[in-house]
């Protein structure tokens, strides 16, 4: 049976909300674990609003609050029916997705989804300080896994699978982008190869934002170092949240789509492109042309194949 | 119908076990102290995870309830079924043919046997369907005959709801429920299987498609939308009829044709199983502010390029005002007497029959005319003083606007309550497919129980549960 554009635009915003809900809480715990360590007078608000900026949330943040601290940025992320990014926002636009694709999706990957909100949805934001907003962000991140798991295990490889993963990787490389672009410049090449206090405060941020900073040791063997960062996170096809590793998964998902439908659409060629910045290069020619522009780039490239496959396949 | 003992269907008046409750009497017997409790917990949780709730109205999205659902299902005797399947095809034949009259020659009028002013100026009547011929010349093919029991052998129609009658999920549920939960009671009885509803529905929608549908005519179930309190059932029934479930925007006309927006382009469609009332079907035709139809839909059926199933119009066959006169119209196209008793049902309209009613309004049920819903409804018996002269006044004023009926004493059955099992009053809804080539009626149907001691309000919303229905085989 052939699937309606909308159901495949349901499916594929579906895993990018899960996924964006995901990637909300671990920026949020990355400023949180910032704002407790640093000891400089204002860095722990400067730390949360970086991880605003990296989330392009500050502007509306500064319009809805004066202070940036651990309670308003937490509630601002986490809780905010206002603020589209926030956790509330994205489980909602997940499982209000997922009910429109009930017959799309199986059981499992709808209790999944909906016990998840369920849950969410009766946090009462006031409860939420301290070891409590710690748990409470590891729990976004399981139910993250969870659902992702639950459609791994029990979803037909059809075009509703192809959908769904496509969502998930476009988000997930549109926000390991961000995340690098907030923080390129302690990425540069400089004379100094052994970094100082605040360089290494800043890698790690940037590697705990991608669930990185464990994995790292074990590809690098090596202490942190920002040219084997940035080759990480852009470069590494065994890192799962690398861009070549995200725009690769895409691509694979698309190609399912072409051999499913039997034709090429314009999304494949938008694909091709994007493909064609991570592949053939290598970390000195990145920073040859620019890192910040590399990056600029690739955020742009990847947003043309998400409109692109909302086009290719009627989405409204 | 006095005000006696209501009948109980698992009893004789003299307290012995009548025949078709034989082996659930037996049943329940050896059932373990708090074994009914247990099973209750099990299929609240079976409920929930198969996701059959339904949406409350007004309340924080993401709270849908399970409706409740009784753990000893409601029996139906073979002989007795047979019975009340008769009258039902005898009545949706007769209403069907009933409609393709009114939208064309209307016999009935010009014959006096229905007065003209009660179609032609009803709010329920559609003259955008004169003229129209619809495939097979079916109009209403998927009926709920909403039918109480007082006795053993006295089955009255309450209601022949013939626009978009829900709850079949719910009747396919629960028997997949109390086949988990209760496997030895079945290995007792020989029940009639219900489980073939979508597949007899998909056969149904298939053999009404227009000509031009090729061999697999492409079917789309229309629902509001996932905040419709109904939408688990449109999905349900779109899921296990392998139809495309859709919304009014993801179908379009084009040319006279109806298509829906795949992945790989427009595919032409050939039959809507639509669940959205008639009014908001299509704004080109009806209100032209609804945002949940399809623009240009109504001519394509017009032209006999899609079929809709049910036609618009068919509520002017289950109007509250029509129902009175079934009998009649059962006669004047079938020439048959009616097998399935309509309530007495008084006219207010004439002057005896209301100096009756308004004096004996405490023991009566006053309907308006074109509520549902159980709005505009007075129970005479469960009301206050005042209620009752309320609905005298309003009676009155508008003699058309009501029906008037005595209060049913509806059998019980029953049913698992704290501490133990006790009688609850039952309704009874079978599910009739009208078909191009067939009538098919599901064994059974939706049994609604009052869970509340004495009460006879089985609607959901006011804590009324369902039942699994067996009729058995003989």
């Amino acid at each position: 049976m052939r699937m309606l554009g909308r159901t495949a635009q349901n499916l594929f915003w579906l895993s990018r909300y899960v996924e964006r809900a995901e990637n909300m809480a671990r920026l949020l715990e990355v400023g949180y674990r910032m704002s407790m360590t640093s000891r400089r007078e204002g860095g722990a608000s400067e730390h949360l609003i970086s991880m605003l900026q990296a989330a392009e949330m500050d502007e509306l943040f500064a319009e809805r609050h004066e202070v940036a601290d651990v309670d308003t940025v937490a509630y601002f992320m986490m809780f905010d029916p206002e603020n589209p990014s926030s956790v509330y926002s994205c489980l909602q636009g997940a499982r209000t997705n997922a009910r429109s694709v009930r017959t799309a999706i199986t059981t499992d990957m709808w209790e999944s989804m909906n016990g998840a909100w369920l849950e969410f949805s009766q946090i009462k934001p006031k409860d939420v300080r301290g070891a409590k907003l710690a748990g409470l962000l590891q729990w976004v991140r399981q139910s993250s896994h969870e659902f992702r798991g639950a459609l791994l295990g029990t979803l037909l490889r059809d075009d509703g699978f192809a959908f769904l993963q496509a969502g998930n990787f476009v988000e997930r490389a549109d926000n390991t982008a961000r995340i690098l672009d907030m923080k390129y410049y302690v990425l540069l090449p400089r004379s100094s190869l052994i970094g100082g206090e605040i360089d290494i405060q800043q890698w790690t941020l940037i590697l705990r934002a991608a669930s990185a900073h464990r994995s790292y040791g074990h590809v690098y063997h090596d202490r942190y170092k920002a040219h084997n960062i940035a080759d990480f996170l852009i470069l590494r096809p065994e890192m799962p949240r690398s861009l070549i590793y995200c725009a690769g998964f895409v691509q694979q998902n698309l190609d399912l789509l072409a051999k499913l439908y039997g034709r090429r659409e314009s999304c494949h060629d938008a694909m091709d492109n994007l493909l064609k910045l991570v592949e053939d290069t290598s970390m000195d020619q990145i920073f040859s042309h620019g890192l910040h522009e590399f990056l600029d780039e690739f955020i742009a490239r990847n947003n043309t194949v998400s409109e692109t496959l909302s086009t290719s396949y009627n989405f409204y | 119908m006095g005000d006696t003992t209501p009948f109980d269907e698992m009893h004789n008046a003299d307290g012995s076990i009548r025949e078709p409750y034989r082996a659930l009497s037996g049943w329940l017997d050896e059932q373990p102290d708090k074994g009914l409790g247990l099973m209750q917990a099990d299929a609240e949780a079976i409920f929930r995870k198969l996701g059959i709730t339904f949406a409350v109205y007004g309340s924080e999205e993401g709270t849908e309830k399970v409706i409740p659902f009784d753990v000893i299902p409601r029996i139906i005797a073979a002989n007795e079924w047979r019975r009340l399947s008769r009258g039902i095809e005898q009545r949706v034949k007769a209403l069907n043919a009933f409609l393709y009259d009114i939208y064309h020659r209307q016999e009935i009028l010009k014959a006096g046997r229905v007065p003209e002013k009660l179609i032609l100026n009803n709010a329920a009547f559609c003259p955008q369907m004169m003229g129209l011929e619809p495939a097979k010349g079916v109009y209403a093919h998927i009926i709920g005959v909403d039918i109480v029991r007082v006795g053993p052998d006295d089955f009255f129609v309450l209601e022949d709801n013939l626009r978009t009658p829900s709850g079949v999920s719910y009747m396919l549920e629960d028997r997949e429920a109390m086949m988990l939960l209760a496997p030895d009671l079945f290995q007792r009885s020989k029940v009639a299987p219900v489980e073939n509803y979508p597949e007899n529905l998909r056969r149904t929608l298939e053999s009404v498609a227009p000509a031009s549908a090729g061999r697999n005519p492409v079917i789309a179930v229309l629902t509001p939308g996932i905040y419709n309190s109904a939408y688990f059932e449109h999905s349900f029934l779109a899921d296990r009829m392998g139809a495309q479930l859709c919304e009014g925007h993801d179908l379009f006309v084009d040319g006279g044709k109806v298509y829906m927006r795949t992945t790989t382009g427009p595919e032409r469609v050939d039959v809507i199983y639509r669940r959205i009332d008639d009014e908001y079907l299509d704004p080109l035709t009806f209100r032209p502010d609804s945002m949940l139809g399809v623009p240009g839909v109504f001519d394509a059926y017009r032209a006999g390029n899609v079929t809709l199933v049910n036609a618009p119009g068919t509520g002017i066959a289950d109007d509250k005002a029509v129902y009175t006169y079934v009998p009649e119209i059962i006669e004047f196209y079938l020439g048959e007497k009616a097998l399935l008793n309509n309530v007495p049902t008084y006219n207010c309209t004439d002057r005896d029959q209301r100096a009756w009613v308004l004096e004996n309004i405490g023991d009566l049920v006053v309907k308006e005319v074109h509520g549902s819903g159980g709005y505009g409804m007075m129970v005479g018996p469960t009301s206050t003083k005042a209620q009752h002269e309320e609905f005298k006044k309003k009676i009155i004023a508008r003699p058309d606007n009501y029906i008037v009926q005595p209060t049913l004493a509806l059998s019980t059955c029953p049913t698992h309550v704290d501490g133990g099992v006790a009688p609850r009053h039952v309704d009874l809804r079978p599910y009739v497919l009208v078909g191009g080539d067939e009538v098919r009626i599901t064994p059974g149907g939706l049994t609604r129980v009052a869970l509340e001691k004495g009460s006879l309000i089985v609607n959901s919303s006011q804590g009324g549960g369902t039942k699994d229905t067996w009729v058995l085989e003989d």
